[in-house]
């Protein structure tokens, strides 16, 4: 889908992005992350030529991206930033509407999409289609931007830093809303941040830079697991990996099926780090399982999270 | 600005209907100021016309603020593009300025230069009037928010997209502020105009503080005053007609350039 | 690489050029009744004139050579030289043609000059701000740059130009103009600080004011001084005509009461909004602080919330004063004396040399004034910080 090949930028005499190459695949969601200065938005902007690489090549759907038209190229993408930027003075709708007007939709399809997308990301439309953007909250208004990015069905979602401005309960409502959305549409997202819990919450697969180059590329428990320098170990935080391992799965995937106990249940959704909290707190060696109605589904033990490397 | 407000409470739409009401009635006020200035035996202005008079006044004040809008906001819009982001100092220098010259002096040495006529009444009033206007298409486009600008290209919007979508209609409520200056200023400058020869609204104001005949100075200062009052109160209706999106509770509508709002207030003439 | 370092100044030498070729420099005719011939810069570069061509090939030059403060300052230089070599190259011609011909011969600058004498101050004023003073400096780097021209005006150099005879002829009236123009201004001033700021003061404690007060004072902005002049006229001569005392302490239709009390009425906008401006900018959390350590409601007002706002404030009344120098111009038209009477007498009778002894120095006050409250303005934040 996107393929960098020994791509680098400067800006004056600060290298932002040396010689990186990388390639991302179809339907992956990507993490890029690092410290500030580390290139990853600089990494990102290059994909829809905000920036201008100027070392190398960057393949888009098999092209080279300047043999695109700038416009015809970001239309192909969908971007939603930090800062949110909605247009102020267009309503929610028109908001949502800009990539398809951009490419003449027929009036009615765009109204259709519209209308799809504020339900995705739960905007109830008779509610909040004729909304401007000041009239919302912070964690609406880049429902509105997700929305945004996503209306003309781009190849790829562009992310920098998206929730980076929020609320930690808006975050993670939003951080769990993208990944849903990850799973339903199947889309390539590439995501941009510097909280390494986003990165192993969200990423199939994380891409983390220093100082413009690779440090290490591998999945969220390589990452954990295998770290590749000392910078990555610091980075992730050393005292924390195991709680972070924990993080990575859920319940179900290591309860027992054939044991029935009775106390405080636990759901099968839950990752490995809530059961372990939840043992401590309730200072047991196990707890059941149950699923989303309630029923009990299983058994999970202090000894079967140490079977985490599996 | 209360949009359900009835039009019988309208200040708009009163002094409107005073200036036309006044514009075409003023011939028929002739008892009216015999009884007020009894002293004088010719009470009514009689050289020309009042509806000739404000149209004339409107024509040089339309024609001179139309070149005004259109230098104006084409130099804005030219230093705040890359290509003349060099021109941005100069241009702002020559603003700041040439703000502090006296309109009615710029339109006095437009004279030596020019000559007697409507020509360098013309030029006075468009040259001086480019100055609130530029500054507010500056100062419009500048307070465009930035994220909104990357949202916009990163989305795919082409420059020309970028300007006529986003740019121009947020900046839009701040250049009318400008415009607004510019016009009321002009409105003013026009008056003095009848001094190089230009028929206007002046011209009885000029003729009766020459000739002693205050009748004549009522007659053109009303018109002329009111001509401005509609005119201001007409802009500000315009200005909030081109934000809807601040009308909304807990926000309120843009009715000056600020934060140059102060800056725009000199220059009256 | 690129050729061209500063595109500003290449425009403005451009436009110099073509200013210099299409408009006479120079104006001359036998009296100040007929029309002038347009005397062309190279009729004018005869001996020691050549010189001034230098200074105009130091700012071409100048264009091409890559950015760097000794740049900026050849070209101020060489600005400060163009400025004052084009009055004394004028000044000369005009001897040399008043020596030849009658002593009645008017020689008078041309379109050309006005115009290189702008452009030679655009291009002072693009390096001034290519070399990032403090405003302190800017404003004295300016006042060096025009000191030259200004020492040979005074010299004498130039008494032979028409605008300069007219001065010499009416000296009297030209120093009675600037006392009382002057005057008026000075006179407005002192009823505007005492109305405008309490007003500006009580629209900031009161928010509810703060509408009705300003849009009461914005459409006593909104309409003409010339309008508003002739409005007062009726109702101050019936007054004074009513009440004799009034009439007796100078209230009357025309002369400088009503021009004092119009001033008055359109500088209270300016200073109002400034007062308020200045005081909402003041940091909430500062007055908080100040008043969480315990002073007064009035402690805070006077020892914090005043010296913080003076800066908004001082530029409102520089806003006043502009304003005010430009209309008493006007004020002229009811008899109110001050350079707007020479202007409009040349006006009116056709006497352009007239024009500019009213205009030029009404030009020269606003920008004086305008530049005084700035350097003002500036002092008091250096100290700020």
């Amino acid at each position: 889908m996107i393929q960098f090949e020994q791509v680098g930028k400067r800006f004056g005499d600060f290298v932002a992005v040396d010689n990186l190459s990388l390639r991302l695949a179809d339907g992956e969601f990507t993490v890029l992350i690092g410290p500030s200065g580390s290139g990853k938005s600089t990494t990102l902007k290059m994909i829809n030529r905000l920036v201008e690489h100027d070392q190398g090549r960057i393949l888009f759907a098999g092209q080279e991206i300047r043999s695109f038209r700038e416009e015809d190229l970001r239309r192909r993408m969908g971007y939603a930033i930090q800062s949110i930027g909605l247009f102020p003075h267009w309503t929610v709708a028109q908001n949502i509407a800009t990539v398809p007007a951009l490419l003449k939709w027929p009036k009615a399809r765009v109204a259709a999409r519209v209308e799809e997308l504020l339900h995705l990301l739960g905007l109830p439309p008779a509610e909040f289609s004729r909304r401007y953007p000041h009239q919302l909250s912070g964690g609406q208004q880049q429902r509105v931007g997700v929305a945004r990015a996503l209306a003309a069905d781009p190849e790829v979602l562009l992310m920098d830093e998206p929730f980076g401005a929020l609320d930690p309960v808006t975050r993670s409502a939003l951080q769990t809303e993208i990944a849903r959305i990850h799973q339903v549409s199947g889309k390539a997202i590439v995501l941009v941040t510097h909280d390494i819990d986003e990165a192993l919450l969200l990423a199939d697969r994380i891409v983390m830079l220093d100082r413009g180059r690779v440090v290490q590329d591998g999945t969220p428990r390589q990452i954990l697991l295998e770290p590749a320098s000392d910078f990555v170990t610091s980075f992730v935080g050393r005292s924390e990996v195991g709680l972070k391992l924990l993080a990575l799965d859920q319940v179900a995937s290591r309860m027992r099926q054939d044991q029935h106990i009775e106390g405080p249940a636990i759901t099968g959704t839950a990752t490995l780090r809530e059961a372990l909290s939840a043992l401590i707190a309730n200072r047991t060696e196990q707890l059941p399982v149950v699923d989303e109605h309630g029923h009990t589904i299983g058994s999970i033990h202090v000894a079967d999270l140490l079977d985490i490397a599996a | 600005m209360n949009p359900t407000r009835r039009w019988w409470l309208d200040p708009l739409f009163w002094s409107a209907g005073l200036l036309l009401a006044l514009t075409f009635g003023m011939s028929h006020l002739g008892p009216l100021f015999h009884a007020l200035f009894p002293e004088q035996e010719r009470p009514l202005y009689e050289q020309a016309s009042f509806p000739a008079l404000v149209l004339a006044h409107v024509w040089i004040v339309g024609v001179s603020s139309a070149i005004a809008v259109i230098l104006g906001c084409s130099a804005g819009l030219f230093v705040t593009r890359e290509t003349g982001r060099d021109f941005r100092p100069l241009l702002e220098t020559v603003v700041a300025i040439g703000q502090t010259f006296p309109p009615v002096a710029v339109l006095a040495v437009a004279v030596p230069l020019i000559g007697f006529g409507p020509a360098p009444a013309l030029i006075a009033l468009a040259l001086y009037g480019l100055l609130p206007i530029v500054q507010s298409t500056i100062a419009g486009l500048e307070s465009v928010p930035p994220p909104s600008l990357e949202a916009a290209r990163g989305l795919g919007m082409s420059r020309r997209q970028l300007l006529w979508q986003v740019e121009l209609p947020l900046a839009l409520p701040v250049i009318l502020a400008g415009v607004r200056t510019s016009v009321i200023i002009n409105i003013g400058t026009a008056a003095i105009a009848s001094t190089v020869g230009t028929p206007t609204l002046g011209s009885p104001i000029i003729v009766g503080l020459s000739g002693f005949n205050t009748a004549y100075i009522v007659e053109g200062a009303l018109l002329v005053g009111l001509l401005a009052v509609v005119t201001d109160l007409a802009f500000e209706r315009l200005m909030i007609r081109s934000q809807p999106w601040r009308l909304t509770p807990h926000n309120r509508p843009i009715t000056s350039a600020s934060p140059a709002s102060a800056q725009m207030d000199r220059g009256r003439i | 690489m690129q050729a061209v370092h500063n595109r500003v100044l290449l425009l403005l030498w451009l436009l110099g050029a073509m200013a210099a070729w299409q408009w006479p420099l120079l104006t001359h005719a036998p009296n100040r009744l007929v029309t002038g011939v347009g005397m062309t810069l190279a009729s004018c570069l005869t001996g020691w004139h050549v010189l001034i061509l230098i200074p105009a090939l130091l700012l071409g030059v100048a264009s091409f050579v890559s950015p760097r403060p000794a740049r900026e300052v050849v070209v101020l230089l060489a600005c400060a030289t163009w400025l004052a070599g084009l009055l004394a190259v004028g000044g000369d011609v005009a001897r040399t043609l008043a020596n030849t011909d009658s002593s009645y011969s008017r020689t008078s600058f041309g379109g050309g000059t006005w115009a290189l004498w702008v452009l030679g101050w655009l291009a002072a004023a693009d390096a001034l701000g290519r070399l990032k003073l403090n405003p302190r400096d800017t404003v004295l780097v300016a006042l060096a740059v025009l000191a030259p021209g200004v020492v040979l005006l005074f010299s004498g150099a130039l008494a032979e130009l028409s605008v300069l005879k007219e001065y010499a002829n009416r000296q009297d009236v030209f120093d009675a103009a600037l006392l009382r123009h002057l005057a008026i201004v000075a006179a407005t001033l002192v009823p505007t600080l005492l109305i405008g700021v309490p007003l500006g003061v009580a629209a900031f404690r009161r928010a509810g004011l703060r509408g009705p007060l300003f849009s009461v004072l914005n459409i006593i902005q909104t309409i003409p001084s010339i309008a508003l002049f002739g409005l007062l006229i009726a109702p101050l001569a019936a007054l004074a005509a009513h009440v004799p005392l009034l009439g007796e302490l100078g209230v009357s239709g025309i002369g400088v009461t009503p021009a004092v009390i119009a001033l008055t009425l359109y500088s209270l906008l300016p200073m109002a909004r400034s007062t308020t401006a200045g005081l909402e900018q003041v940091p909430a959390a500062v007055v908080e602080a100040a008043r969480g350590m315990g002073l007064s409601r009035r402690q805070v007002f006077w020892q914090v919330e005043v010296p913080l706002a003076l800066p908004v404030l001082l530029s409102g009344l520089r806003i006043t004063t502009v304003q005010a120098i430009g209309l008493t111009t006007v004020a002229a038209l009811i008899g109110a004396g001050g350079f707007g009477a020479i202007m409009f007498q040349g006006l009116l009778s056709s006497a352009l040399d007239l024009v500019l002894l009213g205009a030029v120095p009404v030009i020269a006050l606003a920008i004086a004034a305008d530049a005084v409250f700035k350097l003002l303005v500036s002092l008091l934040g250096a100290r700020g910080q």
